[in-house]
């Protein structure tokens, strides 16, 4: 029992799930009706259900995000690639004769996760074939790619109607939202083919040394061109999601800030920045607990003007209580007490 | 690929002056000396960017203005950055236009290169937006909307559609991005026109970003907590179009169940209007071409200029959204 305490408190994910749960509580004490979910028109409706429609793109990305991170890396193009995604999606329903139609929705959707494929071959490619380092390169199509995105809807925002195009941001499969079918099918995914392979430990190994790993014959660049990619497509699919939320594409806004949220989700579920051992079961709790963050200000009623200050005080205590620093001190205290049990069980004893 | 764009763009424009120069380079600050004819103006435009709609619409349309009335138009577009416009406007000085037009990003920081052109005496005139400087001889008009009217417009709509209902009227919100101009302004407006009768309550009131997804995201979450609301009034039409997706999500009928009201009268907003879905609008015109144009003219006759000139605006409900919407440009 003590044992298994023991491995609850010190398991990376412990204060992320605390503070979900802090989180959770502070609404529901705020709104009783928090937790309630309803079932309306045949599906699914509560507030539960809004956080995980919301969180589903920041989720999306940021698992391909860990992946990045896990080999040392950094995407900061995921926002720009989102907003690219949505521009060509709606541009490609507009400029057709039938954008009702099931068939015209998904040649859209597959040409703008095809861009965005090769977005992240790109990416990879700069990374991993020239050598620049992932912060500089990813920065070029960070700027560039909302450049880009004006272009396609020149500067416009574009609204489509479209009513498959629209079900996937706001419609529902078996009751669910299908922006959460689409987000746990992906992390599944991930999880499945970088766990159950050694896809993930190659990955791993990369990031903790890239040169060992080469002399050990992990092939580094193909693994980068990978998870580029693949980083680059969870952002097409989550910009997909974002823009038929909206049934717009807004080349400005769509996706903004993002690539900050996607980070954030990753370091709050434990994965290092420094690359290495990663986490998705992390990044799931970490993509939550930000987007729980943002209904929170909206049921306590926080006023905008301390909104962001609210959000930062709660991601530096969310940061803090991880740290290597803080977890010592917790390990210190433990020894502490044992020692002071034995003590007393000794004096008790003699 | 967006800069390379705006760098090749620039050179272009250097060279055209270059060009310009060796023409006519003794025409400097020649306001005094008579009305020039009008072929001959130049204004120079340091336009903000093209971040919205709004934005584009205005943009055409002073294009398309000057175009019209044979005034030759300098255009530069800032993105968005202040230094972009500040190098902008010393360009137009340098190449001696005869008036300068711009919409300053920012309201601070603009002393020191209005005081350049005023040494030089090119008058500047403000477009849609105002500076905040103790000098008000900087400039020499400032067309744009009134943004406080326009809160008041909305207020005033909300306090007539109530006036016979005597229940509590529960309002939501929607604020623009937090401490920009039009969203304080509206803010402002709408709270004093309300705040005369006891039976309005805004019972929660969040910024949704001027967008559709910040619009979206904020109304569903407070329509949880606050499921009684009567009214939404959103601070521009890409967040009520946001709100009205959020309403029929929950189940309920925007323009029926909840009344919603905002401000801009963008083509996407009239269509809503039109439809029954979003009850009032109160226009906020991006088309100030034609009244930028006479203040150009006006200063090359000898006149001055009225220092306040505010956009010619109207309001539309439902009725005449879809009357104006066939003509609707923007």
């Amino acid at each position: 029992m003590n044992a298994l305490l023991l491995r609850t408190v010190t398991s990376r994910l412990f204060w992320p799930v605390v503070m979900l749960l802090a989180l959770v509580a502070i609404n529901v004490i705020a709104f009783p009706g928090f937790l309630t979910i309803t079932v309306k028109d045949g599906h699914l409706f509560g507030s539960v259900i809004d956080i995980l429609r919301n969180g589903a793109p920041t989720l999306i990305i940021a698992v391909g995000m860990t992946l990045v991170i896990a080999t040392r890396g950094i995407d900061l193009s995921v926002g720009a690639v989102a907003a690219i995604s949505g521009a060509v999606a709606c541009s490609i329903l507009l400029g057709s004769s039938d954008p009702g139609s099931f068939g015209t929705v998904a040649v859209a959707v597959a040409v703008a996760l095809l861009i965005a494929l090769v977005l992240g071959v790109w990416n990879g490619f700069l990374v991993s074939v020239i050598g620049i380092q992932p912060i500089i390169a990813t920065l070029i199509l960070m700027t560039a790619g909302r450049g880009v995105a004006m272009l396609i809807t020149e500067g416009q925002i574009l609204t489509v109607d479209s009513a498959p195009f629209k079900a996937l941001g706001s419609g529902f499969w078996f009751g669910l939202p299908v922006a959460v079918v689409i987000g746990a099918v992906i992390f599944a995914l991930a999880a499945l083919l970088t766990r159950r392979t050694a896809l993930g430990m190659l990955i791993e190994s990369v990031g903790i040394n890239p040169e060992a790993s080469r002399q050990a014959g992990v092939r580094a660049r193909g693994l980068l061109f990978t998870v580029y990619t693949f980083c680059a497509l969870s952002a097409g699919i989550a910009g997909l999601i974002l823009t038929a939320n909206q049934t717009a594409a807004d080349a400005n806004n769509t996706g903004l800030f993002i690539e900050l949220d996607a980070i954030l989700a990753v370091v709050i579920g434990g994965t290092s920045l420094a690359g290495g051992r990663y986490s998705l079961a992390g990044t799931l709790i970490g993509a939550l607990v930000i987007q729980t963050l943002v209904t929170t200000v909206y049921t306590v009623g926080i006023p905008p003007i301390i909104t962001m200050v609210f959000k930062a005080a709660v991601v530096t205590a969310v940061c803090l209580l991880q740290s290597p620093a803080t977890n010592a001190a917790f390990a210190r205290l433990r020894q502490r007490i044992a020692a002071r049990h034995a003590r007393v069980k000794e004096a008790a004893a003699s | 690929m967006k800069k390379t764009f705006i760098g090749l763009a620039a050179a272009g424009a250097m060279l055209l002056t270059l060009a310009g120069c060796a023409g006519g380079g003794d025409t400097t600050a020649g306001s005094s000396e008579g009305p020039k004819p009008v072929d001959e103006l130049v204004v120079g435009f340091a336009q903000v960017g093209a971040e919205s709609g709004w934005r584009t619409a205005n943009t055409t349309d002073i294009q398309a203005a000057f175009k019209d009335a044979g005034i030759e138009l300098k255009f530069s577009d800032a993105q968005q950055k202040q230094e972009n416009q500040i190098k902008a406007i010393r360009s137009y000085i340098q190449q001696g236009v005869d008036v300068i037009a711009f919409s300053p990003v920012v309201e601070t920081g603009w002393d020191a290169v209005l005081n350049e052109a005023k040494a030089a005496g090119i008058p500047v005139v403000l477009t849609d937006r105002a500076v905040d400087s103790q000098d008000d001889s900087l400039y020499v008009s400032f067309l744009g909307s009134d943004f406080v009217e326009e809160g008041k417009k909305a207020g005033d709509w909300v306090v007539e559609e109530y006036k016979d209902s005597t229940d509590p009227v529960k309002i939501i919100q929607l604020e623009g991005t937090t401490g920009a101009a039009p969203a304080i302004d509206r803010a402002e407006g709408f709270a004093d026109v309300i705040a005369a009768d006891d039976k309005f309550e805004v019972v929660a009131s969040q910024t949704g970003d001027f967008t559709r997804a910040g619009g979206k995201q904020v109304t569903e979450a407070l329509l949880k907590s606050n499921p009684d609301v009567d009214l939404i009034y959103a601070h521009n039409d890409d967040m009520a179009l946001g709100a009205i997706e959020a309403i029929e999500a929950a189940g309920l009928t925007p323009g029926v169940d909840i009344k919603i009201v905002s401000v801009d009268a963008v083509k996407d907003g009239m269509q809503a209007l039109a439809d029954g879905k979003i009850n009032f609008i109160v226009e906020c015109s991006p088309l100030l071409g034609k009244q930028l144009v006479q203040i150009v003219e006006q200063i090359n006759n000898g006149e001055t200029p009225e220092k306040r000139i505010i956009t010619e605006e109207t309001t539309f409900d439902q009725e005449q959204a879809v009357a104006a919407l066939p003509d609707r440009q923007y």
